[in-house]
């Protein structure tokens, strides 16, 4: 069923995690993440983003995980990816 | 065609957000042909 | 939804090598206690090779094993299955998430609340006419009360948002306000898919199927209502202008399939023919092998040829249309679809020298081996013909 309140946006100075509800099946392309309460399906186009979206539960801030997996001309890119992911509900904030 | 022509405008005039775009892709899971 | 075609090619590229598909039909039965006119399986009769039940969950493992997301249940009637909850259950503690299509003649009160108490079900409820006569015209005298009953019971049971799936006909095009009304009044969605010349299709489409005015009306219907379902049925129609909703391409055999009743896997429902039959679950692979190997599904997933539409701006927006409207029209694949927004479709249909006709397939037939209604409590008219 789908939260009742809109999920916070994205802050790159919290600590992000994988939504539990969220299943992501990795593809040559990248991943399918598919929320088994809201029914919406995700495809996450690249590796680099898959590897982020996994490891961001192992860094207090999703700064510090962008910093250590994404190359810095493209960090504005990633934060954006992930501020979709955030309103999409596929990442929680710890 | 008309639709085509707007199209490539929006390519043009958004190309960072394009890439934002397709690092991150959503549909419905009824979003796809060939189920009941 | 701002306008994704120049994502396009992306998807085309998910298409062409998934590990598994996103979600798929699975067909429990063929048994059906009715005898819809335009039914898509030529369902009635329950076929003797069917999948025991144990094969049925041995299904479920290899799907939550290839971690497929969801399975669409349909048949026939699912619940017309005596494992059927047993095996709904097991695919949902596996996290196998199931969306079942019923006609709604056995939703019981009882049922409903024993569904509601259940994660990760969705209820799809079939209905043809928003008033009575045009839907019993098509499913049978009956039918629209029994599907009006499920729902009413699925609401009183706090079963939440079920859905409610149209095939949009000739006949039922000008409901789409008073079919979205129905919904809610239920809270529950609406979802609108095509009217495809498959199974009994064959018979009844070249009479029922939207003209191309309505057809023009339904795609702006549809853009006004971005909260109806359409399952990216429509996507013929995306030539018109902005794409719908979805993925806007055919994925059969690409991102979902169909398993039937006896196993068989098929590129997708509507193509029940062996011309689409990609091989059986009962295979020494199982599924999975089937999916990623077999020569069907592996030719489906590389490039299409535009062929006679090559030269034709919108083949991009449209792809030809979709295989089993011009399978089951006797059209060529690589051309126009039958209800091709341009009218190309009309000029090859009017060329054709024979009309197709449909097979038998599980259709309840009498002793000369005719398809005939079904003879029961509920009194059905005889399926009415082109």
């Amino acid at each position: 069923m789908r939260a009742a309140a809109a999920p916070p946006a994205f802050e790159p100075d919290r600590g992000w995690r994988l939504n539990p509800q969220v299943a992501l099946r990795a593809e040559a392309f990248g991943a399918l993440a598919y929320h088994y309460g809201t029914r919406r399906l995700l495809f996450l186009n690249s590796r680099r983003l898959v590897d982020l979206v996994t490891s961001l539960h192992q860094f207090a801030r999703a700064a510090e995980a962008i910093d250590a997996l994404i190359p810095g001309d493209e960090r504005a890119h990633y934060e954006r990816a992930l501020a979709r992911l955030a309103a999409s509900e596929v990442i929680d904030a710890v | 065609m008309l639709a085509e022509d707007q199209d490539g405008a929006d390519v043009e005039a958004q190309s960072e957000e394009d890439v934002d775009e397709l690092l991150v892709e959503e549909v419905s899971i009824d979003g796809m042909c060939g189920v009941y | 939804m701002r306008s994704e075609t120049h994502a396009r090619p992306l998807k085309e590229r998910f298409a062409r090598g998934l590990g598994a598909p996103i979600c798929l039909t699975w067909e429990l039965t063929y048994a059906c206690n009715l005898a819809c006119v335009h039914c898509l399986s030529s369902s009635g009769r329950r076929d003797p090779e069917e999948l025991t039940p144990d094969e049925a969950r041995r299904v479920v493992d290899e799907l939550a094993a290839m971690q497929v997301f969801y399975v669409n249940i349909g048949g026939g009637e699912p619940m017309l299955r005596p494992d059927f909850f047993d095996l709904v259950g097991y695919a949902v503690d596996q996290r196998v998430g199931v969306k079942f299509s019923t006609n709604g003649t056995r939703l019981t009160a009882e049922r409903a609340r024993r569904l509601a108490a259940m994660d990760y079900v969705d209820v799809q409820v079939s209905l043809d006419g928003a008033i009575h006569t045009t839907n019993d015209a098509l499913r049978g005298e009956g039918s629209y009360a029994a599907a009006r009953s499920a729902m009413d019971n699925l609401a009183a049971a706090g079963f939440g948002p079920f859905k409610i799936s149209v095939v949009v006909t000739r006949d039922n095009v000008m409901q789409l306000d008073a079919f979205s009304d129905i919904a809610d009044g239920y809270g529950a969605q609406l979802r609108l898919t095509r009217f495809r010349p498959s199974g009994r299709g064959v018979d009844s489409w070249d009479a029922l199927h939207p003209t191309a005015e309505q057809q023009r009306m339904l795609y702006h219907w549809l853009r006004d209502r971005p909260d109806v379902l359409t399952g990216d049925s429509f996507f013929h129609l995306s030539a018109l202008g902005e794409p719908l909703d979805g993925l806007n391409l055919c994925g059969a055999g690409r991102v979902v399939c169909l398993i039937d009743p006896v196993g068989d896997v098929y590129a997708c429902p509507f193509v029940i023919d062996r011309q689409f039959l990609a091989g059986n679950v009962r295979e020494p692979g199982g599924f999975s092998t089937v999916w990623r190997a077999s020569d069907l599904f592996v030719s489906l997933r590389e490039p299409q040829s535009a062929g006679a539409c090559a030269s034709c701006g919108s083949y991009d927006a449209c792809q030809g249309g979709c295989m089993a409207a011009k399978f089951f029209t006797g059209l060529p694949l690589d051309g126009p679809d039958p209800e091709c927004v341009f009218g190309h479709g009309e000029a090859a249909l009017a060329a054709r020298s024979t009309l197709p006709q449909s097979a038998v397939g599980h259709s309840r037939v009498d002793r000369s081996g005719v398809p005939v209604p079904v003879p029961m409590p509920v009194r059905l008219r005889a399926p009415a013909h082109a």
